[in-house]
C-alpha cells in the first residue's frame, strides 16, 4: 500500500511509472488494430479519397496559364487591364517567345480549350495562331504586335488580354463561380448572362426532385415495410423477395421498361384510351418530364426505403400498440402516438439513403428526364465526359458533396443522428 | 516429367500452333452493328495476315475522350487504335493527346497512286485524324403518319400544322441550331457567320422555341429509331446507318429525309505517349484499314460512306440483304443533293458558349 | 380472502373456444365467472391456454366461439380501445420515446381529460407506486423494477375496474419479484379492482390470489382458493404442478369407510383419501406431499400401513430438513421435516419405515 501513500508517480511493479506502462501497453494494441485495418485504410485511401481529393483539386487548380506562357504572365503585370487599350510590344515579344515553346511541345491548343471556357474563340485563336508563329525567328521578326493582330485582329481586343490577365493566377475561383451562374471578368465577380444561367437552377431542381422521390418512396414504402414486418415469417419473405427484385434486374431494363410503359403510345395511355378515360387525341405526356423521372427513380430507389423500414419495424414489438389501444387509444392514435414514433430511425436511415443516391443520379434522369426533368449530376457527367471542363465538373461535385454534407448536418440538428437505425 | 522437358514441349507446341505469341492490340470503336462491320471489313484479314497480332475490342468510343485524358493523367496507356467522331478527334489533337500522322508517308495511297491526302481530300480535318466513314445526321418519318404528302425538305420538322406531332431531336445545339437558322430563311453558306452574333444565336433559339414542346430530345443514337418504331415520334433525327437498318433491316414503315442531312466524319486516332512498338503497330494497322478496298469493304455491312474517292466505285451489295449499298450511301450524288458541312473549328470555339445557352433554353 | 361468490358474474367466460389455425382448439370450452373487486390467477405451464384466454379478454385475440361477458354485458365485438380493461404486460410496454409522466398522462389524454387533471391523476398514480419523483425520466433510464411500478402505475391511472396482468414479474430477480407480489396485492386491495393475473409461477398464484384457476391442455384443472388447491388438488395434474409432491402408481383394492386401501405396483398397501376412484380395481395414482410423511412411527395410528424406505441423501436446509428416500423402485421420494429440537436428523444407508395419515395421500386419477 506504500503508491497509496507515496506523493510520486505511481509506478508498475517493474519501477516504470505506471502511465507509461499503461500507454505502452495500448499502444501495442493500438499498433494491432491499425496494422489489422490497414489493409482497408489503404484500399479506400488509393482507390476512393484519393481520386476525390484529387478531383476536388481540379476545382481551384489553374496552372496551365502560367506553365504555358510563364514569360507572358510576367510581362502582364505591368499591364492595366482596365486602362481599355491592347498591352504593349515587350507582351507580344513574350507571348510570341511562350507560344514557341508551347507549339513545338503542343501544349498552345490545351492553353486554348482552357482559355475557350472563359472566353468564346480563343480556341481557334491560338491554334492558328499557333501555326504561324512556327514559322516566326524570334531574333529578326521582332515587333510582334502588328504581326499577331495580322494573324488574327482579336490579338487587339483588349478583353482578350484581360481574360489571360485573371486567369493567370495558379489557382482559380472561375470554376466555382462558373457553377453558381457568376463569372470572374477583370471588374470583379459579375453573373452570368441570364441565357447562360443553368446551374442555380438545376441545383435547386435536383434538391426539390430529389426531396420529392424521397416522400414518394415514404409514402409507398411505409405501408409495404409495415406489411412485411407484421406478416408470418414465410409470407413476409416471398414480399421481400418480391421487394428486392428490381435490384436484380439491370438499371437501363428498367428506365427502358419505364418508357414503355409511359410513353404516349405506351401501355398504360392505351389501357386509358381504351376504357375511355383518356381521349386518343390528348394521351397523357407521362415521361421525357419531371413526372417520368419521379416515377422511374421513386421505383429504383424504393427498396432502400422499405429495408431500412423492415428492419427497424421489426424490432418494434407487438405489445407496445396494444398497450396503446388497452390504455383507450383508438387504431389510428395508437399508430400515431406509439408506432410511427418508434419507426421514425428508419425513416431516418431511409430517407438519408435515397437522399443521397438520388441527388448523384443521372442515367435515368438523362433517359427519361427529358429537358426538365435532368439533374445537376448531368452536367457534371457532361463536363466530365464530353466538354473535357472537369474544373467546372469538380467544382460542380464539390458543391454538390457540401449540399449533401450541410443537409446531413441540418438532419442531425433537427431529428439526431442518433436517431438513423439500419436494423 | 522434369521441369524443363515441360517447358521445351511447350514452347514447341506454341511454335506449331502461332509461331510466336500473339501480342494483344486493343482497338476501341462504338461496338453494336458499326463494329460489327468493322471487324469484318478489317479485322479478320489483318489477322490472317498478321497472325502475331491479337486484336481486342473495346466498345467505349463515347467516352474515348474523357478516358484519353486520364489514361495520359495516369500515364498508362491502354488503347493503340480509337475510333471516334471528326469533333473529338479534333479535340484529342488539341489536348495532345493523340499522335499526328503525315497522311502520305503514313497511309497507304490510292490503287492509282494518287496519295492519301488527296484520296481523302478536304476530310481529313486535323492532322491526327485518319478518316473511315462519311456518315450523316438525317431526319427519318414514320410513312404511315404523313398523310398523303410526305416531307420533301429538312423544314417539314418546323411545320406543326402540316405535320403536327412529336418529333425528336438530340439534346445539343450541333445540327439543331444549323438546321433552325436554314429554315429560318438564312442562306446555307452564312449559317456559322451568322451564328456567331448574339442576334443570330436568338433568331436560331426562337425558331427552335416554336418547336420546343413538340420535341423529344434524345441523348442516345438508339433512341430515335426506337421512338419511330413505337410510334412515338413523326420524324427524328438520327444517324443514317440506324436509319437503314431499322427500314432495310427491321422493315419499319420509315422512311429516310435525304435533305441539309448533317455530313460528318467517323475514323481513327492513334493516343499520343505509345512505346515505339505499340505505336509501329497501331500504324501498320491504320495502314491496312484504311486503304481503298478496306473502306470500300465495310460498306458491304453497314450504310455509311467510304471516306476515300477511290472507294465510291468499289462499294457492292449488302452481305447478307444482297441490297445495292451504293444508294444508300450518305455519299451516293443522288443523296447528296443538299448537305450541310459542319463547321468543327467554329464548333470548337463555340460549343462551350453554345452548350450554356442551349441547356438554359431547355430548361426554361 | 373475499368471498368470491358475492358477486359473481363481473367477468364471465361463458363456453369459450379459440383456434388459431382451425384445426387445433388451445381453449376448450372454458367456463369461468370472476367475481366483482377478485384476484384471480390463471395459473399454468406455457401453451395451456392462459394467455391467450387474457388476450381475448383483453380484444387482442377474438373468441372462435362461446361469450365474454363484462358486467354483464358482452364484449365479443366491442374494440379493445373500448373495453376499459387496464393491462399490465411481460416485457411493461412502457412507450421508449414518452417520459414517465408522458405515458401515465397517455390514456388520460385519449379521453379527452384537461390538463391539470391530468397532472394530478399522473402524480397521484406514480405517488401510489412510490415513483412520485420520476416524472420526467424516460423508461430506459429506470431499472427493471422501477419499470414494473410504471407499467402498472399506468395501468391503474385511468381507474379501470378490471386489471389483466400477464406475468408481470417475469423479468425480475426473485427477491424484488417477491416484494413486487406484495406491493400489487396491497394495491389491488386498497384500490378494490378486479384482477385477472396470468403466470406460471405457482409461488406467485398461491400468495397473491384469491382464486387461482390451474390451466392444462387448453382446460381449467381446478378452480379453487390457494389453500384448497394445494392441499386439496382435485388430479393428478394439480397435484404435481402445485407443490412439491410424491406419487406412487397402484390399483384399489377396497373402499370402506371413506378410506381406500391401495395396492401399489411393488404389492405394498397404502391408505389414501379417495378422490378420483370410486370402486375397487381403479388405477390410481396416490400422491402425498414431502411435509405430510411421518417416519416416526410413535406418532403413526397403530393400524397405519407403513413402507419400508431406504435414506439417499439427507440435506439440511436451515428451517427445514430435506431427506430423500428409495421406496421400492422410486428413487426419488422426498421426506420434508420442521427443524425442532427432538427432530432426528437421517443419515445415508439407514432403513427406516414410513407412513401418514390416510386423509393426507390422496388417491387421484391414474
Amino acid at each position: 500500500m506504500s503508491d497509496a501513500t507515496n506523493n510520486g508517480p505511481v509506478l508498475s511493479a517493474d519501477g516504470m511509472p505506471l502511465k507509461r506502462s499503461l500507454a505502452k501497453a495500448l499502444r501495442r494494441e493500438k499498433l494491432r488494430a491499425l496494422m489489422l485495418i490497414a489493409p482497408l485504410l489503404i484500399f479506400v485511401l488509393v482507390t476512393f479519397i484519393a481520386p476525390i481529393a484529387d478531383m476536388l483539386f481540379r476545382s481551384v487548380e489553374n496552372n496551365i496559364v502560367e506553365d504555358t506562357l510563364p514569360q507572358t504572365v510576367v510581362a502582364l503585370k505591368k499591364w492595366d487591364s482596365k486602362s481599355g487599350s491592347v498591352p504593349d510590344e515587350p507582351v507580344f515579344t513574350a507571348l510570341a517567345a511562350d507560344l514557341k515553346v508551347a507549339v513545338e511541345a503542343k501544349t498552345h491548343t490545351k492553353l486554348g480549350s482552357r482559355l475557350n471556357y472563359e472566353m468564346t474563340g480563343i480556341s481557334s485563336l491560338l491554334r492558328k495562331t499557333g501555326r504561324r508563329v512556327d514559322k516566326w525567328d524570334l531574333e529578326k521578326d521582332a515587333p510582334f504586335k502588328e504581326k499577331f493582330v495580322d494573324v488574327d485582329k482579336d490579338w487587339a481586343d483588349p478583353e482578350v488580354w484581360a481574360v489571360i490577365k485573371v486567369f493567370s493566377s495558379k489557382y482559380t475561383s472561375g470554376y466555382f463561380l462558373n457553377a453558381v451562374d457568376l463569372q470572374k471578368t477583370p471588374s470583379g465577380i459579375e453573373p452570368r448572362d441570364e441565357d447562360q444561367r443553368i446551374y442555380i437552377t438545376l441545383f435547386m431542381r435536383t434538391i426539390f426532385m430529389s426531396l420529392t422521390i424521397m416522400f414518394s418512396c415514404i409514402l409507398l414504402g411505409y405501408p409495404i415495410a409495415f406489411l412485411l414486418a407484421n406478416l408470418r415469417p414465410k409470407t413476409s419473405n416471398l414480399l421481400l423477395i418480391l421487394v428486392l427484385l428490381p435490384f436484380w434486374t439491370s438499371l437501363l431494363v428498367r428506365t427502358s421498361a419505364w418508357k414503355v410503359l409511359l410513353q404516349q403510345q405506351g401501355v398504360i395511355n392505351d389501357i386509358l384510351v381504351w376504357i375511355g378515360l383518356v381521349d386518343d387525341g390528348n394521351r397523357l405526356i407521362m415521361i421525357n418530364n419531371q413526372f417520368g423521372t419521379i416515377v422511374a427513380m421513386t421505383h429504383i430507389l424504393l427498396p432502400f426505403m422499405i429495408l431500412p423500414l423492415y428492419s427497424v419495424m421489426q424490432t418494434i414489438p407487438v405489445t407496445y400498440v396494444r398497450a396503446a389501444k388497452s390504455l383507450g387509444a383508438t387504431n389510428w392514435t395508437a399508430f400515431w402516438r406509439v408506432y410511427f414514433p418508434q419507426s421514425v430511425p428508419g425513416i431516418g436511415a431511409g430517407c438519408i439513403l435515397v437522399f443521397i443516391l438520388s441527388i448523384g443520379y443521372y442515367i435515368t434522369p438523362e433517359l427519361v428526364g427529358g429537358t426538365k426533368g435532368v439533374f445537376i449530376s448531368n452536367r457534371i457527367a457532361y463536363h466530365i465526359s464530353s466538354s473535357l471542363n472537369w474544373g467546372l465538373g469538380a467544382a460542380l461535385g464539390a458543391i454538390l458533396l457540401a449540399a449533401v454534407l450541410i443537409l446531413y448536418w441540418a438532419y442531425d440538428k433537427i431529428v439526431g443522428i442518433d436517431n438513423v437505425k439500419l436494423g | 516429367m522434369s521441369l524443363k522437358k515441360t517447358m521445351m514441349i511447350a514452347g514447341t507446341a506454341m511454335l506449331f500452333a502461332g509461331g510466336a505469341i500473339a501480342e494483344d492490340m486493343t482497338i476501341v470503336s462504338w461496338g453494336g452493328a458499326y463494329s460489327a462491320s468493322q471487324e469484318n471489313a478489317y479485322d479478320i484479314p489483318y489477322m490472317a495476315k498478321n497472325p502475331d497480332v491479337n486484336i481486342i475490342h473495346d466498345a467505349s468510343s463515347n467516352e474515348a475522350v474523357a478516358k484519353l485524358r486520364a489514361m495520359n493523367e495516369a500515364g498508362n496507356i491502354t488503347w493503340d487504335v480509337v475510333d471516334v467522331v471528326a469533333a473529338d478527334g479534333i479535340r484529342l489533337c488539341d489536348e495532345g493527346l493523340a499522335m499526328e500522322l503525315d497522311a502520305d508517308t503514313q497511309l497507304a495511297p490510292a490503287p492509282d497512286g494518287t496519295p492519301a491526302s488527296e484520296d481523302f481530300g478536304a476530310l481529313m480535318v486535323a492532322d491526327c485524324f485518319i478518316p473511315q466513314i462519311v456518315y450523316s445526321t438525317t431526319f427519318g418519318y414514320r410513312t404511315d403518319m404523313v398523310g398523303d404528302t410526305p416531307p420533301t425538305s429538312v423544314c417539314a420538322v418546323f411545320d406543326t400544322t402540316a405535320y403536327p406531332g412529336k418529333r425528336s431531336l438530340e439534346k445539343r445545339p450541333i445540327n439543331n441550331m444549323e438546321w433552325a437558322l436554314l429554315c429560318d430563311g438564312v442562306a446555307k453558306e452564312d449559317i456559322y457567320d451568322v451564328l456567331e452574333t448574339e442576334a443570330g444565336q436568338a433568331q436560331a433559339f426562337a425558331k427552335l422555341d416554336t418547336i420546343k414542346s413538340d420535341v423529344i430530345w434524345w441523348s442516345a443514337g438508339a433512341d430515335t429509331p426506337q421512338l419511330l418504331a413505337d410510334g412515338e415520334v413523326i420524324m427524328g433525327s438520327t444517324y443514317n446507318g440506324r436509319l437503314f437498318s431499322l427500314i432495310a433491316e427491321q422493315n419499319q414503315p420509315v422512311a429516310m429525309l435525304w435533305d441539309a442531312q448533317v455530313y460528318d466524319l467517323d475514323g481513327w486516332i492513334i493516343p499520343a505517349g505509345l512505346s515505339p512498338e505499340r505505336q509501329k503497330r497501331a500504324l501498320d494497322y491504320v495502314y491496312f484499314a484504311t486503304d481503298t478496298q478496306r473502306l470500300a469493304d465495310q460498306a458491304k455491312y453497314i450504310s455509311y460512306g467510304p471516306a476515300r474517292k477511290s472507294s465510291a466505285p468499289l462499294v457492292g451489295k449488302h452481305a447478307t440483304l444482297g441490297i445495292d449499298m451504293a444508294p444508300h450511301m450518305p455519299t451516293d450524288p443522288e443523296n447528296a443533293k443538299n448537305v450541310l458541312l459542319p463547321n468543327y473549328e467554329w464548333w470548337a470555339d463555340y460549343r462551350d458558349d453554345l452548350d450554356a445557352k442551349f441547356q438554359a433554353w431547355l430548361s426554361k | 380472502m373475499k368471498d368470491a361468490n358475492n358477486e359473481q358474474g363481473f367477468v364471465v367466460f361463458d363456453h369459450v373456444q379459440k383456434s388459431y389455425d382451425g384445426e387445433v382448439l388451445v381453449v376448450k370450452d372454458l367456463n369461468l365467472s370472476i367475481g366483482r373487486g377478485e384476484f384471480l390467477t390463471m395459473l399454468g405451464p406455457s401453451g395451456s391456454g392462459k394467455t391467450t384466454c387474457l388476450m381475448m379478454l383483453a380484444g387482442f385475440e377474438t373468441a372462435t366461439h362461446g361469450d365474454i361477458l363484462l358486467g354483464g354485458k358482452p364484449i365479443n365485438n366491442i374494440p379493445p380501445h373500448k373495453r376499459g380493461i387496464g393491462m399490465v404486460f411481460q416485457n411493461y410496454a412502457l412507450f421508449p420515446h414518452m417520459t414517465i409522466a408522458e405515458n401515465l398522462s397517455f390514456p388520460l389524454e385519449v379521453r379527452k381529460m384537461g390538463k391539470s387533471e391530468r397532472d394530478q391523476k399522473v402524480q397521484r398514480a406514480l405517488d401510489m407506486v412510490q415513483m412520485g419523483s420520476f416524472g420526467s425520466r424516460r423508461p430506459g433510464q429506470l431499472s427493471g423494477g422501477q419499470q414494473q411500478r410504471v407499467a402498472l402505475a399506468r395501468a391503474l391511472v385511468f381507474e379501470p375496474e378490471l386489471v389483466l396482468m400477464d406475468e408481470p414479474l417475469g423479468a425480475l430477480d426473485k427477491q424484488l419479484r417477491e416484494h413486487m407480489q406484495f406491493e400489487i396485492k396491497r394495491i389491488s386491495d386498497d384500490l378494490g379492482i378486479t384482477v385477472v393475473y396470468v403466470t406460471h409461477d405457482q409461488t406467485e398464484a398461491l400468495t397473491m390470489s384469491d382464486r387461482v384457476a390451474v390451466f392444462d391442455d387448453g382446460r381449467i384443472q381446478q378452480l379453487a382458493p390457494p389453500d384448497q388447491l394445494y392441499e386439496a388438488p382435485e388430479n393428478s395434474f394439480v397435484a404435481q404442478f402445485i407443490g412439491e409432491n410424491n406419487t406412487m402408481e397402484g390399483v384399489v383394492k377396497e373402499i370402506k369407510n371413506g378410506v381406500a386401501l391401495v395396492q401399489l405396483d411393488g404389492g405394498d398397501l397404502i391408505d389414501a383419501k379417495p378422490i378420483n376412484v370410486s370402486k375397487a380395481g381403479d388405477r390410481t395414482r396416490v400422491s402425498i406431499r414431502p411435509e405430510r410423511v411421518e417416519y416416526n412411527r410413535d406418532r403413526l395410528h397403530k393400524d397405519a400401513h407403513t413402507l419400508k424406505a431406504e435414506v439417499l441423501e439427507f440435506i439440511y436446509m436451515g428451517d427445514i430438513f430435506r431427506t430423500r428416500l428409495r421406496v421400492g423402485k422410486n428413487e426419488d421420494f422426498i421426506v420434508k421435516t420442521r427443524n425442532a429440537p427432538d427432530q432426528v436428523r437421517l443419515k445415508p444407508g439407514q432403513q427406516i419405515e414410513i407412513g401418514w395419515l390416510p386423509e393426507d395421500c390422496r388417491a387421484l386419477d391414474a
